[in-house]
């Protein structure tokens, strides 16, 4: 199979899936059936690209020529983008096992749709992972942005109207006031759109110009959710949490990081940047918002807003690698693309379950919850310390990486990092305390066991394999199996991270070395 | 000759003037008398002859009576609106046209005082060897003769501020009246001040020394664009948000071609294009909406979403192309627009043109939420409509006008390319496009 093919059935199979979902929406177990089919086929596929670009080589999937004059809509897939889409697709399955759980779990209504615009959102996020201009890329921002709306406002009541308007009036207004001037105006300077290795900026803006375009381009992407543009973030949390975990922690928050990152290698290229220190203010803002995220995390008492600034922050340290210009930085940035990726829907996987199981959302609620739910309480504190950076956990190699990247020139900013993880225990680690450590408190505690029998067994035959069910004993007080699998599956991911990083970064190294 | 840019407009005309009598054949029965209807059809076929003529004719005489043949035909044919508003919207806009019709026809008549030709290449010819001769001192005959024309065209296209009478001439006219107005008048007009601008007085002269772009149209652009569109979110209806979008649309229509280069001439072409289909494709949808739940007041759309499902998908997919999504035919025209003010240094414009992009974005989201967002009222009637094979026409006709947006969204190369090659000849030097024939009336001079 050539590249080409294989790219575009990459992006066609999540299509393909969303058509399927929307024609079977009729019989629930056909339906969840085809997603699971699509995202596990979209994985594989993409699983393929890896060997080649792994081994030097960008396919290539030219599809029309001129998307706008000079602007084709075209597909490279090259080290940075086959990260991001791996992270997306490889979560994909385990977020459908898990959505599949919450939504029954949970009760939740219009579940057709829900999967529909899932499978869009993915497509989207695919589609931003291998674009090779910035043309393509801002199409399928847009996909993204309109594909996860009916996601957030899932509830359509006026909560989430409100919400959706934050959403939407954020996620637009920056992409189509910022971002598109920010393209609009590179393409009338340097006559192309392309990703090119060493940037295409380099004598066609002056340098004087440059730092504002960066500013364009930082927070024209909306979605890294830098502050003061932040605050759609926490109010997408009004999504069921299958969508706070995919999406609000890895694919559309990622997907405005990885196009900063992207922008910074490719468009303006790393050298340019270094010379001219453009991107010096970016550090800064980034700096700030790391730690005020984390700041503000701390005095969240409901546990999806807790994790909503705390990816806020994380976020921060991916622009913050990118803004720092340093290879290590660049490749510490990817690096906690996926590694921060896997922890945070963990800890989201974890935040949902005890919403099914035990019908809590707030951090004060969750006294002695490690009782009744171990295996969901061990798999927050091991994401936990992978979000802090201990080691044997992913997340430490993203820190030191971009530790490293601050170290030569700009020691400042690792400090900073310290103290964000010193804030990060402080607002992650009290929360596995508590339920574990104390005592539960009196109040409300029937309930979730036969609120869980009931739907324990209403899927078991979801077409997801054997195995699972059955365990009602050792899981009596947990989420059903279809949402405390695949929470242990990716809290295992966090360590398998920590022993397979070298072959992260070997992926993305090249990037850096190409550029300078 | 026929030049290519009057090729392409009348290309867009006369396609969207036939979808949109797709929704003649239902809507007439619900809005014009059974006594009215033959006269309905003669209207709108002589409305479109002059819509047709003006694009396509070559004689500056010609424009003022094709002009006047599809003004008269479409006061009537708004007048032919249901409710008795129809009238004072009709007449609003017979008073406020005949204005217009009469000042371009006092233009069109100094000009021919001066030039001694009615022949459009034969003006831009003479006008072009008296601005020579006259080099400092401007042919004050000529300048009026531009004041005239410009206003006079400027009232017709409804141009910041003369724009008084478009909403409610939109609002108050027959369904499918609305989608072929919205989709070919103003259209067809801006053609002509394309021509008039660029070809008849020439582009030199007119952005160059009059300054008219930069000091006139740019800043009544700019405005237009953000009262339109900030009057839009206000209307309480569907039709009149529509066509106060359209007034904001006309100012990118014109902001394009106040940059005087050939890269906002082909944005404005482009412009004319997608936002002809555009919005008349949204004006098919309101037809059906009306037929669907009887009203077009925001209000009634409540639960739209559940109740008609497909048509509020359509709607939502009209929106964002009138937003400029990427993907719409709205997007390519607001790049070339972009690029168009990046390439003149009209850095902030750009900027502009963005941030009245996304007041659209409230006029339409505003609708998607009471479409989506509110529950349906619970003793609505059931809705019947789609059953008929009108019905199906309507269908048909909103599904070929923004499928063609999406097309063209997605491959707008050919498009583009024509728009271009338009515009590059509508700039060429008179003398490369005029025929060596002998000048009638050249006695005179």
């Amino acid at each position: 199979m050539s590249p080409a093919w294989t790219i575009g059935l990459c992006l066609a199979m999540p299509v393909v899936g969303a058509l399927l979902v929307a024609l079977t929406g009729r019989w629930p177990n056909v339906r969840e059936g085809m997603t699971a089919l699509a995202s596990l086929a979209t994985l594989a596929l993409v699983t393929t690209l890896v060997g080649p670009v792994l081994g030097g080589e960008q396919p290539e999937w030219l599809v029309v020529a001129d998307l706008l004059p000079g602007v084709p809509l075209a597909f490279r897939v090259e080290p940075l983008g086959m990260l991001y889409a791996l992270v997306a697709a490889g979560l994909w399955p385990v977020t459908s096992l898990y959505a599949v759980g919450y939504m029954r779990g949970h009760h939740e209504t219009n579940q057709t749709r829900f999967f529909v615009c899932f499978a869009l959102a993915i497509f989207a996020a695919l589609g931003i992972a291998f674009a090779a201009n910035l043309g393509t890329l801002f199409f399928f921002y847009e996909v993204l942005t309109l594909s996860t709306y009916p996601l957030v406002t899932h509830h359509q009541n006026p909560e989430a109207r409100r919400s959706g308007r934050i959403y939407l009036g954020i996620l637009i207004g920056t992409s189509v006031g910022l971002l598109l001037l920010a393209i609009a105006w590179t393409y009338a300077k340097a006559g192309t759109l392309d990703f090119r290795a060493g940037g295409i900026l380099a004598g066609n803006v002056a340098p004087a110009a440059l730092p504002l375009l960066l500013g364009l381009y930082a927070y024209g992407c909306g979605k890294a959710a830098l502050m003061p543009l932040h605050r759609w973030l926490p109010n997408a949390m009004v999504a069921p949490t299958p969508v706070s975990a995919l999406l609000h922690a890895v694919a559309v928050v990622k997907a405005g990081v990885f196009s900063i990152l992207k922008i910074v290698v490719y468009v303006f290229g790393i050298d340019l940047l270094a010379e001219t220190g453009a991107s010096e203010w970016l550090m800064w803002v980034a700096t700030f918002t790391l730690l005020m995220g984390s700041l503000i995390a701390f005095r969240q008492d409901n546990l999806k807003a807790r994790l909503a600034y705390s990816t806020i922050a994380q976020l921060a340290y991916i622009v913050l690698g990118a803004a720092l210009v340093t290879p290590e930085g660049i490749i510490g940035g990817g690096l906690h693309i996926a590694t921060h990726a896997v922890g945070k829907i963990t800890l989201f996987f974890c935040a949902g379950a005890i919403m099914v199981a035990a019908h809590k959302k707030n951090v004060s609620e969750l006294d002695g919850l490690g009782r009744t739910m171990p295996l969901t309480m061990g798999a927050f504190f091991v994401a936990s310390l992978s979000i802090i950076g201990v080691p044997p956990l992913g997340g430490s190699w993203s820190k030191w990486f971009l530790a490293l990247g601050a170290a030569d020139e700009h020691a400042v900013f690792v400090a900073a990092l310290m103290i964000s993880s010193l804030l990060n225990i402080g607002y992650l680690i009290p929360i596995p305390i508590r339920a574990f450590f104390f005592p539960p408190k009196p109040d409300d505690h029937g309930g979730h066991g036969e609120d869980h029998g009931d739907h324990g067994h209403g899927h078991a035959h979801t077409h997801e394999g054997p195995g699972g069910h059955g365990r009602t004993g050792l899981l009596a007080g947990e989420a059903p199996w279809a949402c405390v699998v695949p929470l242990c599956l990716t809290a295992a991911g966090c360590v398998a991270l920590f022993f397979l990083a070298h072959l992260v970064v070997r992926l993305i190294a090249p990037i850096t070395g190409g550029a300078g | 000759m026929v030049s290519q840019a009057s090729a392409f407009v009348v290309g867009v005309v006369s396609t969207v003037a036939f979808f949109a009598l797709f929704l003649g054949s239902r809507e007439t029965r619900h809005e014009v008398t059974d006594d009215q209807e033959h006269l309905f059809y003669a209207a709108y076929l002589l409305c479109l002859a002059g819509l047709l003529g003006m694009a396509i004719t070559g004689d500056a005489f010609n424009v003022f009576v094709f002009l006047e043949i599809s003004s008269l035909s479409s006061y009537a044919l708004v007048a032919m609106g249901n409710r008795r508003r129809a009238f004072s919207a009709a007449f609003n806009y017979l008073i406020l046209g005949t204005i217009g019709g009469t000042f371009v026809l006092i233009g069109i008549g100094l000009l021919y005082q001066v030039t001694g030709t009615l022949n459009a290449q034969d003006i831009a010819q003479r006008v072009q060897t008296l601005e020579n001769v006259a080099h400092d001192t401007h042919n004050r005959t000529l300048l009026v003769a531009f004041a005239f024309m410009v206003v006079g065209l400027g009232l017709k296209l409804a141009v910041f501020p003369l724009h008084q009478w478009l909403p409610g001439a939109y609002a108050e006219a027959p369904a499918a009246v609305s989608a072929f107005l919205a989709g070919t008048a103003t259209k067809v007009i801006y053609f002509q001040l394309l021509r008039t601008t660029v070809v008849f007085f020439g582009a030199a002269h007119v952005f160059g020394a009059l300054r008219f772009g930069s000091h006139v149209l740019m800043p009544l652009s700019v405005v237009g664009m953000f009262v339109g569109s900030l009057a839009a979110v206000y209307q309480p209806t569907l039709k009149r948000m529509l066509a106060y979008s359209s007034v904001g649309q006309v100012g990118y229509l014109t902001l394009a071609l106040s940059f005087g280069t050939e890269e906002g001439v082909t944005a404005g072409l482009l412009h004319l294009g997608a936002h002809a289909l555009t919005k008349a494709g949204l004006f098919v949808v309101v037809a059906v909406i009306v037929a669907g739940i009887g009203s077009n007041r925001i209000g009634a759309l409540a639960g739209l979403g559940k109740r008609m499902p497909l048509t509020a998908f359509a709607f939502v997919l009209g929106g964002v192309g009138l937003i400029g999504v990427p993907g719409t035919a709205g997007f390519i025209s607001k790049w070339a627009l972009l690029q168009a003010a990046f390439d003149s240094e009209h850095y902030v414009v750009a900027g502009l043109v963005l941030l009245s992009s996304l007041v659209a974005v409230v006029y339409v989201w505003r609708i998607v939420e009471v479409m989506y967002f509110r529950a349906p009222d619970p003793d609505a009637a059931p809705i019947t409509f789609g059953r008929t094979v009108e019905d199906k026409l309507a269908i048909t006709a909103a599904v070929v006008l923004l499928g063609a947006t999406l097309v063209f969204g997605l491959f707008p190369a050919q498009v583009h390319e024509l728009a271009a090659d338009a515009a590059h000849q509508l700039f060429l030097e008179p003398e490369a496009v005029v025929s060596p024939l002998p000048v009638h009336g050249g006695a005179h001079r």
